[in-house]
């Protein structure tokens, strides 16, 4: 309890009344401009309260006169957003990319829209630019494994490669060493005859027998000079492009165990219109037929 | 008597209890009711417990410290939602302990990444991180290579179970093989069982390595599944108004 409240000789203030050890503490009121601020601040978070969503209550809370929520804010967000690219993104859905190519305006908006969509969903494999990696094709080449007309792309990338989508690209290179269709020598032969297709140099003995292994073995998909097959989604072999690297030990790798990458089936995860803008600007990365 | 500080100020014991009182207030009135209250947690269908597999997943991820670089919460904001899909909801962490949703993006939000890239991308990615994202800074975890310790899947579910999780006796029994079975270890056997037990779970070897389970398989498995459980095609907003 404050028991000897003084005025302070000095500054004219009084003390708080406590004494330690004949220590004494001026009783310094609030600057008036500071406790104004201090209850306007309780009067607004009184009205805040009460505009939004605040108090629990047993089973509930109460929700704020306002009806404001934070996901019903995002959604009409996204509605209006949505609204306000839905003539374009309705023409994009119903015109052939042919099309869309000729029209300069819907070329801005996916320009613009795939470039976004493109970074977030496909630059992950196959890098910013389209540029690949081993394993993930190069977008920006005219070397396509399952076709780079513009209704092949968008095939590809709705329904993706080698997933549970029913209408998933599929096809599956055998295991020729790993299920014992051929011997390491006869694996070894091939590969040289492959490696051969696009000019290096190999034994004429051995360019003759990997010649019928692959005439039997590889020409049905790869195509008898390596010209590969987009329908089997066989790359072609008879140029200098490869997607898991073209050193005879990796071309050995490849014939033993097969390749068999995959892509997701994106219409299950983007809606067609983002789907049809990534198509169009993927084929017009540069590679496009 | 005029109410005085001097008696709270000289009885420690009544100073302490009045305190705990005076904190327990705020603790009560700020936490309880999210036990209470209906609201909270969101009724949704699809939500799961992790399979053993996907659990031995997340259990490498909180080893490694995933959560230090990527978030697993997509907050309600109109680029978040853009980029990485439907905002996270509490349901869907509802049977996470502890929940990874993070306070940090040093690397992007993972709570949809299951689904977006293939198990190759995952396990290259993994080992390799800067060969297909050279502008990445996150390190290797090529060592992900080696064998899962699984013996003790049985406990961590039993464990789980302690905590809330709805793992079921059959869950727990059926544990380790569960394990061997959802990573392709037992290509012969029949996997009915294991996703009327876990429904959507992925099926099948994860690292393109079948006879083994690896700590890779575990973690790629979870990285599959994470945010993949909700459909959200059968939900609208109006389901979600908390």
């Amino acid at each position: 309890m404050p028991t000897k409240i003084e005025k302070d000789a000095a500054t004219g203030t009084d003390t708080t009344g406590h004494e330690w050890d004949g220590i004494k503490e001026l009783n310094t009121p609030l600057p008036k401009w500071w406790l104004y601020t201090f209850y306007a601040c309780i009067v607004w978070g009184v009205i805040y309260t009460v505009l939004l969503p605040s108090w629990p209550t047993l089973s509930s809370h109460f929700g704020g006169t306002s009806g404001w929520t934070r996901r019903g804010e995002l959604a009409e967000t996204l509605a209006a957003q949505k609204a306000g690219q839905a003539d374009t993104r309705a023409k994009i859905v119903e015109m052939s990319i042919a099309d869309i190519r000729k029209d300069p305006a819907l070329m801005g908006y996916v320009q613009a829209a795939g470039r976004v969509a493109f970074a977030d969903n496909c630059a992950g494999c196959h890098g910013a630019g389209g540029a690949g990696a081993v394993g993930f094709p190069t977008l920006a080449d005219d070397d396509w494994i399952w076709g780079g007309e513009p209704e092949q792309i968008l095939q590809t990338i709705t329904y993706g490669i080698r997933n549970n989508n029913e209408n998933s690209r599929i096809s599956d290179m055998p295991r020729f060493g790993a299920d014992g269709m051929l011997t390491k020598e006869q694996i070894a032969d091939v590969a040289d005859y492959v490696l051969s297709l696009s000019g290096t140099q190999a034994d004429a003995a051995v360019l003759e027998r990997g010649g019928v292994i692959y005439a039997e073995n590889c020409a049905a998909c790869h195509g008898e000079k390596g010209e590969g097959m987009h329908e089997m989604g066989a790359p072609r072999l008879s140029d200098a492009i490869w997607l898991y690297g073209g050193d005879r030990k990796t071309v050995i790798e490849t014939i033993t165990y097969a390749r068999r990458g995959n892509m997701p089936a994106w219409i299950e995860r983007l809606d067609p219109a983002t789907v049809k803008v990534l198509a169009t600007y993927v084929h017009a990365l540069g590679g496009g037929q | 008597m005029k109410f005085s500080h001097a008696i709270i100020e000289k009885n420690v014991l009544l100073l302490a209890v009045l305190s705990l009182i005076t904190v327990s207030i705020g603790g009560l009135v700020q936490i309880v009711p999210l036990f209470t209250i209906e609201t909270t947690i969101e009724r949704v269908e699809g939500m799961r417990p992790y399979t053993p597999l996907e659990l031995a997943g997340r259990n490498i991820y909180i080893r490694e410290g995933c959560y230090n670089c990527h978030s697993q919460q997509i907050r309600t904001f109109k680029d978040e939602v853009e980029r990485y899909g439907h905002y996270s909801l509490a349901a869907e962490s509802m049977y996470d302990h502890p929940f990874q949703w993070g306070s940090k993006r040093t690397g992007p939000d993972l709570a949809r990444v299951g689904g977006k890239y293939s198990n190759d991308w995952h396990v290259a990615h993994l080992n390799h991180p800067q060969a297909l994202v050279p502008e990445s800074i996150m390190p290797a975890y090529a060592f992900l290579n080696r064998p899962l310790s699984f013996d003790d899947m049985a406990d961590h579910l039993k464990a789980l179970r302690i905590a809330g999780v709805p793992y079921t006796d059959e869950m727990v029994a059926e544990a380790v093989r569960d394990v061997r079975l959802q990573a392709g270890a037992l290509p012969d056997e029949d996997t009915e069982a294991l996703l009327a037990r876990y429904p959507k779970a992925h099926v099948g070897d994860f690292d393109g390595k079948p006879a083994e389970v690896t700590e890779m398989d575990a973690l790629v498995a979870y990285l599959q599944m994470l945010g993949t459980l909700v459909d959200f095609t059968r939900i609208s907003p109006d389901d979600l108004k908390q």
